[in-house]
């Protein structure tokens, strides 16, 4: 079988599930006859029709809304942000509204909201944003950032069938650079569970989206370098969170190294140090680090980006202080 | 805006007036025939409702009032552990709208309209127990107010921030559309709700689409407290219909019949394929805000002339008794088994149970379906063995506090 891109990943899975289920369809921006700003519905309006390949407004609210309704009547819209900087514009009904919705009136609301999010791209503050954090503090959303292209299908495809509102971020860096061969059959990767990137003994660096690959990196150097043993793990899922595998590696290497290429205040990194701190603070060697972007509006210039954003030496730095703690 | 100064009652004739044609720009698209306002000349509907239709109309509203008056006692007695919303002088807007929908239309009220809520099937014990708060109401005490909906019988829950109703409402409509259902949709939003982003985007969208929808915009007179003037420079918020190019109509909110008119001319409109239309009723909200508020923003007398001369209650008895020969003890009939109706409710939704406080875990997903009590909630030991006890986890003893 053929390899596949992370963006070809992500449209085999809506291709699939649209053959197999009449209620899936699709909303957004130019995603039409020009199948989406990074091309990923590419070809599904002339597969799947108008009725089904729905080009909408320039009207994120209008879009989630939209959906949200079509889900209370049984439908399973998949809607594109353009670029998912955007969705803050459907903060509120995101928040507010589809949140809510099962709890406050029992009314399902199953659906997806994807788009292409992240830096390392030169994309400026307003198509490099990684907004992750603001929907995991928001109870009754679940949220998925794939590394990986076979997780990028396998977390769609279960996107798509879960019975809740599913914020689906796409690393944009990953979309044309990475490929796999996808599994054969019907590949479904459930929404809630981690995944053991690599396997190590002395550090272990928790992680998600393309700083994956640069934990990967830094795993190697201090490997070659150092003798270190790193474990990395992909969370895949940030809500809800995979207790389990991040207390797992806790327990196993004793130090720990949470890595995420959001800013660093308020970020996803805070609440996972909480819950070692809680569960498994017995268990450490060291305290736990981060590593994050700087606390800064992610700046254009390659320079002023690749300064700002995490790099693989800064992941080799905090590694080396972990393990000499 | 004459309904802010006036108090006088609207004109009568159709009550309705044709305002703007919905027309397109003809550098892209040719006028398409049917995105003209398509009532003028027909007959009103309303002349094809028999004579219990009509009496419903008025025990519809005669509900709502007395429902709310109810409320007003409970609220006082403190039963009503919230806010209390009324809809005093704009019980014609909601039921004359929602009576004119079929059964399998799906409608999503605003906060003035328990009325359209008790015509789509909405009962008084459900009303009661949802503001009392108890763990039997609709949402099981999660929820305020008329904050609740059925899909079922075709009323969808709003929520308090203005205007999402409207992109959601797109979206049921939507739904309708690509299944080829014949089902129409129906959203109210308040003049204040005009100004926010999601109506824009949802009446746009829906307009874009020629979804089966209404969008029935209540002008009050006031939003919370800020006044129409300073709400919109528009002349009127049925203009806003031509920006959307689509049709729009206005109607006397307080004559119940033409409410229904206007409405169900819409809604054919919608059924027939013809898309959105834009309604503007013209009404007046006597009450606050909500229960706490003294109207200290609103000019002296208004609020009493409204009371005395457009009454929305006290009109529809006047026709009902002049054209349909009612009399009094057949009005009395009603108002005594409405009456009877909201005792009832009432006496059982005070022996409601209260929520049971783990009831607020259950249900924010699917899956999982709920969620542990954390450890410091008393009683909760056993939740944090299971939990938040990681396994081989250190000395502490979460459940004894000691090593």
């Amino acid at each position: 079988m053929a390899e596949v891109t992370y963006l070809e990943a992500i449209r085999e899975a809506l291709v699939e599930e649209m053959d197999r289920d009449e209620n899936v369809f699709c909303m957004g921006e130019d995603i039409g006859a020009y199948g989406g700003a990074f091309k990923v519905t590419e070809g599904l309006l002339g597969r799947f029709g108008e009725s089904r390949v729905i080009d909408t407004p320039i009207s994120e609210i209008g879009i989630v809304g939209a959906a949200a309704g079509a889900g209370h009547m049984g439908m399973r819209p998949v809607v594109e942000m353009q670029f998912i900087d955007f969705i803050a514009n459907a903060y509120d009904i995101l928040t507010n509204y589809v949140a809510t919705a099962r709890y406050r009136a029992f009314l399902p609301c199953p659906m997806v909201v994807r788009g292409p999010s992240g830096g390392y791209v030169r994309g400026g503050p307003f198509h490099s944003q990684n907004p992750e954090a603001g929907f995991i503090h928001t109870p009754g959303l679940k949220v998925v950032y794939p590394a990986t292209a076979e997780d990028a299908k396998g977390l769609m495809k279960a996107a798509i069938r879960d019975d809740d509102c599913v914020l689906f971020f796409e690393h944009k860096y990953l979309y044309r650079r990475i490929k796999a061969e996808m599994p054969a059959g019907d590949h479904i990767v459930p929404i809630g569970k981690a995944r053991v990137a690599r396997e190590g003994k002395d550090v272990s660096i928790i992680t998600y989206a393309a700083p994956v690959w640069k934990a990967l990196e830094a795993a190697d150097v201090v490997e070659k370098e150092d003798g270190l043993s790193v474990e990395v793990i992909d969370l895949r899922s940030l809500a809800p969170l995979d207790d389990d595998a991040i207390f797992a590696t806790v327990r196993k290497t004793n130090r720990v190294l949470v890595l995420h290429e959001d800013t660093r205040t308020g970020g996803i990194a805070g609440e996972i140090t909480a819950r070692i701190n809680e569960s498994c603070f017995e268990w450490l060697d060291a305290p736990v680090l981060r590593v994050t972007a700087h606390d800064i509006p992610l700046p254009y210039a390659p320079q002023l980006e690749d300064f700002v954003l995490p790099q693989t030496s800064d992941i080799v730095r905090a590694v080396r202080r972990l393990a000499g703690y | 805006m004459a309904n802010k100064k006036g108090g006088g009652k609207r004109e009568g004739g159709s009550g309705t007036a044709l305002i703007g044609n919905g027309r397109r720009s003809a550098a892209t698209k040719a006028e398409s025939p049917d995105s003209r306002f398509p009532i003028s000349d027909s007959p009103r509907p309303s002349a094809g409702l028999t004579r219990d239709q009509k009496l419903d109309l008025y025990y519809w509203m005669r509900l709502t009032r007395t429902l709310e008056e109810r409320l007003v006692a409970l609220y006082r007695q403190t039963k009503v552990v919230g806010g209390l919303f009324r809809s005093l002088g704009q019980e014609a807007d909601a039921v004359g709208s929602a009576f004119a929908l079929e059964r399998r239309d799906v409608l999503s009220p605003l906060i003035r309209n328990l009325g359209s809520m008790l015509v789509k099937g909405a009962t008084p014990l459900e009303i009661l127990r949802q503001y009392m708060a108890k763990g039997d109401s609709p949402t099981r005490g999660r929820e305020l107010n008329i904050h609740f909906g059925d899909t079922d019988r075709g009323f969808i829950g709003q929520i308090s921030p203005l205007g999402d109703m409207v992109p959601v409402m797109a979206g049921v409509t939507l739904t309708f559309r690509m299944r080829r259902q014949d089902r129409v949709g129906l959203v109210y939003v308040g003049d204040g709700a005009t100004s926010t982003g999601a109506f824009h985007e949802g009446i746009n969208f829906a307009a874009v689409q020629r979804l089966p929808l209404v969008v029935i915009v209540e002008n009050n007179g006031y939003a919370y407290s800020t006044p129409i003037e300073k709400q919109t420079a528009a002349r009127q918020f049925v203009d806003k219909a031509i920006g959307y190019g689509i049709p729009g109509a206005q109607a006397d909110g307080n004559d119940v019949l033409a409410v229904y008119d206007v409405t169900r001319q819409a809604v054919d409109h919608a059924r027939a394929g013809g898309g959105v239309t834009l309604i503007e009723l013209m009404t007046y909200r006597r009450k606050g805000h909500a229960e706490h508020d003294n109207q200290s923003y609103v000019p002296a007398g208004e609020i009493d002339r409204w009371a005395a001369e457009n009454d929305p209650i006290n009109r529809y008895l006047g026709v009902i008794r002049e054209s349909l020969g009612a009399t009094e003890a057949e009005i009395a009939g009603i108002d005594a088994r409405v009456a009877a109706e909201v005792d009832a409710a009432t006496d059982e939704a005070e022996r409601s149970p209260p929520p049971q406080p783990l009831d607020a875990l259950v249900g924010v997903y699917a899956d999982p379906p709920g969620e542990r009590p954390l450890w410091f909630r008393e009683g909760s030991d056993r939740a944090v063995d299971v939990n938040e006890r990681a396994e081989g986890w250190g000395t502490w003893s979460s459940r004894t506090g000691s090593a």
